[in-house]
């Protein structure tokens, strides 16, 4: 039996598609929203440190399982290696309703002014395609202020004045410091820095008819047991289905983008709950399946036209795989640091993503979310002993006086790092699985060194006794923070969509996901992403006519 | 060494403590005493943090035979050894491997498997003698031979020693220090050992905002 064709599709319930799809849905056209994955909630996995977002021992509390799925990864030159999705190299987000929304941190940064134009600001360094995005951030403000107040941020940016300028405040105040915070504030102002409070996609008072945090010691890494944390499963994909315009359609895995002999998307091939072969046909199809997934689905649909797959006639379909070079510090203190309250992070600064001498860029530096035990059992400098009385003891003392500060570097695009089909390996449904490759930019590592020792210095000041820095090696990014394989840009010898996320060469295939971002930022994307569906989903029912576009 | 990991006395926690003046059962300590190594030096009088892990009658290993299991345990007790407070033994971690082992993590059975058997020949050839004979201090130093793989050529057969050690190592950390939900930390010890409550307390009664 056929399905209704609808006006547009969806693929991913995530952050950008979750956006996406209650912009349409609110505008009156029909959808239907494919999600791999189910609703996944505290039910689940409850406080369960081992098989939760930020440790995978057991298996990945929010998707995909280990069954089912595969991904291939570089294993030394000419050699490949499958890895499972609990496995660190497999570079996971989630598979989800909300996806990596119902899990993460939550920190809402908006891009600065700068972090849209690179190019122009820094110049590429040798082995960078850096570029300046087609939209600035001026074009994109207004999206920032949609997603901030239609999921919810908690913050106040008046004391720092790196903030790129807002129309408005935050809907919501900023969570107080926790004593980590009250540690770090003012020795960064002794420093001449100007910290100010994380802005929270969490709810620090009551909003959108949901609960106020209260501050447990999980949040990260977990699903929020009283629904204070503001992902796109709790926020837009409610609203959407609200409009009876939505149909979310989970545990469906979308293997192809059918596309016809005159170069249009017809709609999609996919896998139902029972793995049986569907197909759905729409005017339109919006793929947001997040950086490696949606290359992965692009190539995957080949055509007469399009024979290496759809949007890759110039070979930039999983070019340019970014995350970010996580960098920092960690010290030890005499005093308790520790204080119990969630989520732990709570100060930041920004001072150090621009203006830093003979650098591209750099990173906001921000104290770490509580550690639990099995992940602080890890956390040790170079040296010390990882097992045995000592190991024992080091965990008794320092559980509770230990801070670490890191930042995200913002990493310089790579073209060779890249995101591309296994000839070989396919995953449970018979679909070709994606093949990690490539390598972070040597600079990266001198951003994350500068970065580093700012870290250190601050915790050093706060007054830790003991401190070590930590810099990330050259193996190819991605994971939560996974960015830039589809990057839109004006030239479309270069770039795969426009700046509305519409595919050069197929006007009814829109991408809106992190994908997009031509440089990912020294920031926690997961804003910049929600804002970027608002700007897809606006620009869609501005221009779409029924079938075609003005 | 630093100084800093050369802890005769480490710093108590604070934070809730809801274990003191527990009693040590009797049954409790013969069965814990009967796991111990020799020589790992257990007093009656040993600590509030161990009592309350009652006297449930472990469940039959699914995966472990009886001898493994015996390695296992001696093995995961010198990588968090009991002291004042509750160790690997004590906590059941070697629940937590066995489970784990015939379920999710069955793709390490093979490591497993090869890995002990290596580690129990190897400890026979370097030492002449069985691992469970030897002294603690003996047993650290020959896991610390297996863990950077310094070993004569032929004393180990099968899977690398240095990455068998590693996981192990980790696994025990997740068994000591993970959910009980999955067979370890049983009674949620190593939380109480940081000082933290489970379940949590929270809301406005311990976190007052303004």
């Amino acid at each position: 039996m056929a399905f209704k064709h609808v006006n547009a599709i969806v693929v991913g319930a995530g952050a950008g598609g979750g956006v996406v799809a209650k912009e349409l849905s609110t505008a009156g056209l029909s959808v239907v929203l494919f999600e791999r994955g189910g609703w996944v909630g505290f039910d689940q996995h409850g406080h369960d440190e081992l098989i939760s977002q930020r440790t995978t021992a057991l298996g990945n509390a929010f998707g995909p399982d280990d069954e089912r799925y595969r991904r291939v990864i570089a294993a030394g030159p000419g050699k490949w290696r499958v890895v499972l999705p609990s496995e660190g190299g497999y570079g996971n987000n989630a598979a989800c309703v909300g996806s990596g929304t119902v899990s993460y941190g939550a920190m809402a940064w908006r891009f600065m002014e700068q972090d849209f134009k690179m190019r122009s600001t820094y110049g590429a360094p040798e082995g960078s395609t850096l570029e300046d995005w087609p939209l600035t951030y001026a074009e994109l403000e207004p999206c920032y202020e949609k997603a901030e107040y239609e999921i919810g941020v908690a913050g106040d940016m008046s004391a720092n004045p790196f903030s790129p300028p807002r129309r408005r405040p935050y809907p919501m105040p900023p969570f107080p410091l926790n004593r980590e915070g009250r540690l770090l504030a003012p020795a960064a102002k002794r420093l001449g820095l100007h910290p100010f409070p994380i802005p929270m996609l969490r709810n620090s008072v009551p909003y959108g008819g949901r609960n106020a945090c209260i501050a447990c010691r999980y949040c990260v890494g977990f699903a929020c047991e009283i629904n204070a944390k503001c992902g796109t499963h709790n926020t837009v994909i409610p609203t959407a289905l609200a409009t009876g315009h939505c149909e979310l359609r989970t545990d469906s895995v979308v293997s192809e983008v059918v596309v016809d002999e005159r170069g249009r998307a017809r709609g999609v091939k996919y896998f139902d709950a029972n793995d049986r072969a569907q197909v759905q046909t729409a005017d339109l199809v919006v793929v947001a399946g997040a950086a490696t997934e949606t290359p992965r689905l692009l190539l995957n649909s080949k055509s007469k036209l399009f024979p290496t797959g759809a949007g890759n006639r110039h070979d930039w379909v999983g070019r340019n795989l970014q995350g970010h070079a996580y960098a920092g510090a960690w010290g030890l203190f005499e005093q308790e640091t520790y204080d119990d309250i969630g989520a732990g992070a709570t100060i930041a600064i920004s001072d150090f993503n621009h203006g830093n001498p003979g650098l591209r860029g750099g990173a906001m530096l921000a104290n770490e979310f509580i550690r639990l035990p099995y992940l602080f059992s890890n956390r040790r400098p170079p040296g010390a002993p990882t097992w045995g009385k000592a190991h024992k003891d080091y965990q008794r003392q320092f559980y509770r006086r230990s801070i670490g500060v890191q930042g995200p570097v913002q990493e310089m695009p790579v073209f060779a790092a890249r995101v591309e089909v296994d000839p070989e390996v396919k995953d449970h449904w018979g679909i070709p699985v994606s093949r990690l490759s490539g390598q972070r930019h040597p600079h990266d590592l001198e951003i994350a060194q500068f970065t580093s020792a700012k870290a250190e210095q601050w915790l050093k000041e706060a007054g830790a006794i003991k401190t070590w820095r930590n810099v990330p090696g050259r193996g190819v990014s991605g994971g939560q923070h996974q960015a830039g394989t589809c990057r839109m840009g004006n030239d479309p010898r270069a770039s795969v969509t426009n700046k509305y996320g519409q595919v050069h060469d197929i006007d009814n295939l829109f991408i809106a996901d992190g994908s997009l971002h031509v440089t990912n930022g020294g920031f926690n994307p997961a804003l910049t992403i929600l804002a970027l569906g608002y700007w897809i989903g606006d620009y869609i029912t501005r221009t779409w006519k029924g079938g075609g576009f003005r | 060494m630093l100084r800093l990991f050369d802890m005769a006395n480490p710093l108590p926690t604070t934070g809730p403590r809801t274990t003191n003046n527990l009693r040590l059962t009797r049954r409790t300590a013969v069965k814990l005493a009967a796991v111990t190594v020799a020589g790992a030096g257990l007093g009656a009088g040993a600590s509030s943090l161990l009592t309350r892990l009652g006297p449930a009658t472990p469940p039959p290993y699914r995966f472990f035979t009886a001898t493994e299991a015996a390695l296992v345990i001696d093995l995961c007790e010198q990588i968090i050894p009991r002291d004042d407070v509750a160790g690997a033994t004590d906590a059941g971690v070697v629940h937590y491997l066995d489970r784990q082992l015939a379920s999710r993590l069955k793709r390490h059975q093979r490591v497993y498997r090869e890995g002990l058997r290596a580690f129990a020949e190897a400890c026979v050839i370097v030492q002449q003698q069985a691992f469970a004979g030897l002294p603690v201090e003996k047993k650290i130093t020959f896991m610390r031979q297996v863990e950077t793989g310094r070993l004569p050529g032929a004393a180990w057969s099968g899977a690398a020693p240095a990455a068998f050690f590693r996981l192990l190592v980790d696994h025990t950390m997740q068994g000591f220090y993970g959910s009980p939900r999955h067979g370890g930390n049983r009674d949620y010890v190593s939380y109480k050992i940081l000082g933290l409550d489970y379940p949590q307390v929270i809301g406005r009664n311990r976190h007052q905002r303004t």
